[in-house]
């Protein structure tokens, strides 16, 4: 047998405790980030089993999901969302668990923080009870979301148990068209695989196109690979990685760090590793993406039209309810459409580089009147970026505000819901119905395309608005 | 927590010939904001079930006094979308013990097991011959025989087998869950971590 390994398996073998036959691994966890929402009932299990929480340094709690995001010094008003955010700050308190909760300068999203300060990091196994932590696998880390019965294991014994997932590796070379964003390539991967194309599977993004990414990109890149179905995927490390991590507050320093680093120069893919799935694309026709419909993998680039129900993968019967939901028909060009609604921000696009993309389109033009536009920093940290880099007043000028850091209308657990009928370009993550607010209609697209949504009223290939290189 | 043991269950089946039904569906976010884990069953399919007015959808299939059970049969790619172990609790807390498919999500999949739903994954044929049989004769009943691993359609004997790991299938039919199979090895797990570089 070969002894050739994968990125994923080197990571992956070198955390299993106990394998059982014909069962589960059992896993090391390294990290493990906690929210309001997936863990009050897992304290709640390790209390009544009466048992300590095994390694509370290795966990660490911020709140998200169901904060405001204005007004963010004054009481949560909303008596179930104010309990949750209780009940955080008491368990991590009880518990020894480092606890950013809202109002501390450290509080963000929890796929945004993580990064930010270093908990983050290359070669480590990073759990939470959220999908979207597969954010974290740009850092070549294995990461993925669970549920809250695991949240209450990975308390209790810092291990999970997951049967291994079997490997695909997706190769994109070329570089990236004028107008396209990381969230495109994404876009266009899951608008190819579907949302159950990876089920099963751990995924490496390789290529020219996600190395010439920065570390907010490939972030925006794994962050979306539970979208086609897959638990995670994964970036190699490399220098741009190494360059991210060094020196941030948990990230190891003086011969730990040299310590550390022989470790992540090991990881890699080795040249003859097998996958159980490769897919290749080239990377130089992927254009500025839109969804139409109410799943991640109805998308297509912004100057196609709706496919025909017949042409497209899955039933036809499922596929038109989707477009009724939409209000949309096959056939349809989505460019012009009217919208009504604009969020920028989310784990997937609140980082500081999509406010750089957002403000390069709308620098120098006004806000549409017919839009409302929601503008979430993922972090404080990012916030501070903002205004430290002079985007709040290209902001101003062009009749945007900046509203403070959460998860906001990604889901719309507080008060940022689109209403019902109402049409939202979304940088966010999920289109599905009811996801931004009862009855309203999502489109997810790029920093870019949201921008050119939100400075036109319409949807409008932000390429036409920018300017041009010489 | 530990829960109840699954063995055979013989039941009717409630429909829902849909493919990617996502977690924002099986319960909405905004539902998710309880702090101990009692009353999702009353908002599964919030939005699917009920108006905007909180009327019920008298066409959605929970609203169809003729079909019932404790086996929910939903279309191709169920349980997509978020982590969020309160759908399967949704799922659970409404009354069913068995989802039947021809694709789950993965999350999805492993939070029914975790809980004690049995998520039962058969051929797209044989999926479509339940939501036919079920269709004609709401009465139909199906058979899930978790021992033998096998689900059958009673009233014409037609079945087919589904997989489910040695490890899981014990723990389902004992009502035992991981956390107390972790705690057996604490010691391996501790001796483990004292030696991780991270």
């Amino acid at each position: 047998m070969s002894a050739t390994k994968t990125l994923f398996d080197k990571v992956w073998d070198s955390h299993v405790v106990h394998k059982i036959q014909d069962g589960p691994d059992v896993l090391f966890i390294d990290r493990h980030m906690v929210h309001e929402v997936t863990s009050p009932v897992a304290f709640l299990g390790i209390k009544n089993r009466s048992i300590p929480v095994m390694h509370p340094e290795k966990t660490f709690a911020t709140a998200d999901h169901n904060t405001p995001t204005i007004n963010q010094h004054l009481p949560v008003t909303d008596p179930l969302s104010a309990n949750q955010l209780k009940m955080l700050e008491e368990n991590a308190n009880e518990y020894g668990i480092s606890y950013w909760g809202l109002g501390h300068a450290k509080n963000g999203i929890v796929h945004v923080v993580g990064p930010e300060y270093g908990i983050t990091q290359p070669g480590a196994t990073i759990v939470c009870g959220d999908s979207h932590t597969s954010t974290h696998g740009a850092f070549g880390a294995i990461a993925f979301g669970i549920g809250t019965s695991e949240v209450e294991m990975v308390l209790a014994t810092q291990c999970i148990m997951q049967p291994k997932p079997k490997r695909m590796r997706i190769n994109i070379n070329g570089k990236m068209s004028k107008g396209v964003t990381p969230k495109d390539v994404a876009l266009f991967i899951i608008s190819q695989l579907t949302t159950s194309g990876a089920t099963g599977y751990f995924v490496e993004y390789a290529g020219e196109i996600f190395r010439d990414m920065s570390m907010e990109g490939r972030m925006t890149v794994c962050n979306l690979s539970i979208e086609m179905g897959a638990r995670g995927g994964m970036i190699a490390p490399d220098e741009k990685t190494f360059e991210y991590v060094k020196d941030r507050e948990f990230t190891p320093k003086g011969a730990d760090w040299d310590k550390a680093m022989a470790y992540w120069e090991t990881l890699y893919t080795d040249e003859d590793a097998i996958f159980d799935k490769e897919l290749t694309f080239d990377g130089s026709l992927i254009e500025p993406m839109i969804t139409y419909g109410t799943n991640p993998g109805m998308g297509m680039g912004i100057s196609n039209d709706i496919p025909m129900a017949n042409a497209v993968q899955g039933g036809a019967t499922t596929y038109q309810k989707s477009l009724k939901y939409m209000d949309f028909n096959e056939g349809d060009s989505m460019m012009g459409k009217p919208i009504d609604f604009v969020f920028l921000g989310s784990c997937t696009n609140g980082r500081i580089e999509d406010f750089r993309a957002f403000a390069s389109i709308v620098k120098g033009r006004k806000k549409a009147d017919n839009v409302t536009a929601w503008l979430v920093p993922g972090s404080h940290k990012v916030e501070s970026a903002i205004k430290e880099e002079g985007i709040l007043d290209i902001l101003t000028e062009s009749g945007f505000e900046l509203r403070e850091p959460g998860c906001s209308a990604c889901l719309a657990m507080n008060d940022d819901k689109v209403p019902a009928g109402k049409l939202a370009v979304s940088t966010s993550n999920r289109n599905f119905e009811g996801r931004q607010g009862p009855g309203s209609r999502t489109l997810l697209a790029s920093p870019l395309v949201a921008a050119a949504a939100a400075v036109t009223g319409k949807v409008t290939d932000p390429r036409e608005l920018m300017v041009e290189l010489v | 927590m530990a829960y109840d043991k699954f063995d055979i269950l013989t039941s009717t089946a409630v429909p829902l010939p849909i493919e990617n039904v996502d977690t924002d569906q099986i319960i909405p976010a905004r539902f998710l904001k309880a702090t101990e884990r009692v009353g999702f069953g009353d908002n599964l399919f919030r939005d699917w079930r009920y108006n905007q007015d909180n009327t019920l959808k008298e066409d959605f299939v929970l609203n169809q006094d003729k079909f019932s059970g404790k086996i929910l049969v939903g279309g191709k790619n169920f349980g997509s979308g978020s982590s969020r172990e309160h759908a399967a609790w949704a799922v659970y807390d409404y009354g069913f013990r068995c989802v039947v498919s021809s694709f789950f999500a993965d999350i999805f999949r492993g939070n029914c097991l975790n809980i004690g739903v049995l998520p039962v994954q058969v051929s797209a044929e044989f999926l479509q011959k339940i939501f036919d049989a079920v269709e004609v004769d709401p009465s139909t009943k199906l058979e899930i025989n978790l021992p033998e691993q096998k689900i059958t359609l009673l009233p014409t004997g037609e079945s087919e087998s589904f997989d489910i790991n040695d490890y899981k299938k014990n723990n389902m039919l004992n009502g035992f869950d991981d956390i107390d199979y972790l705690l057996n090895i604490k010691k391996d797990i501790e001796t483990f971590a004292e030696n991780t570089p991270l």
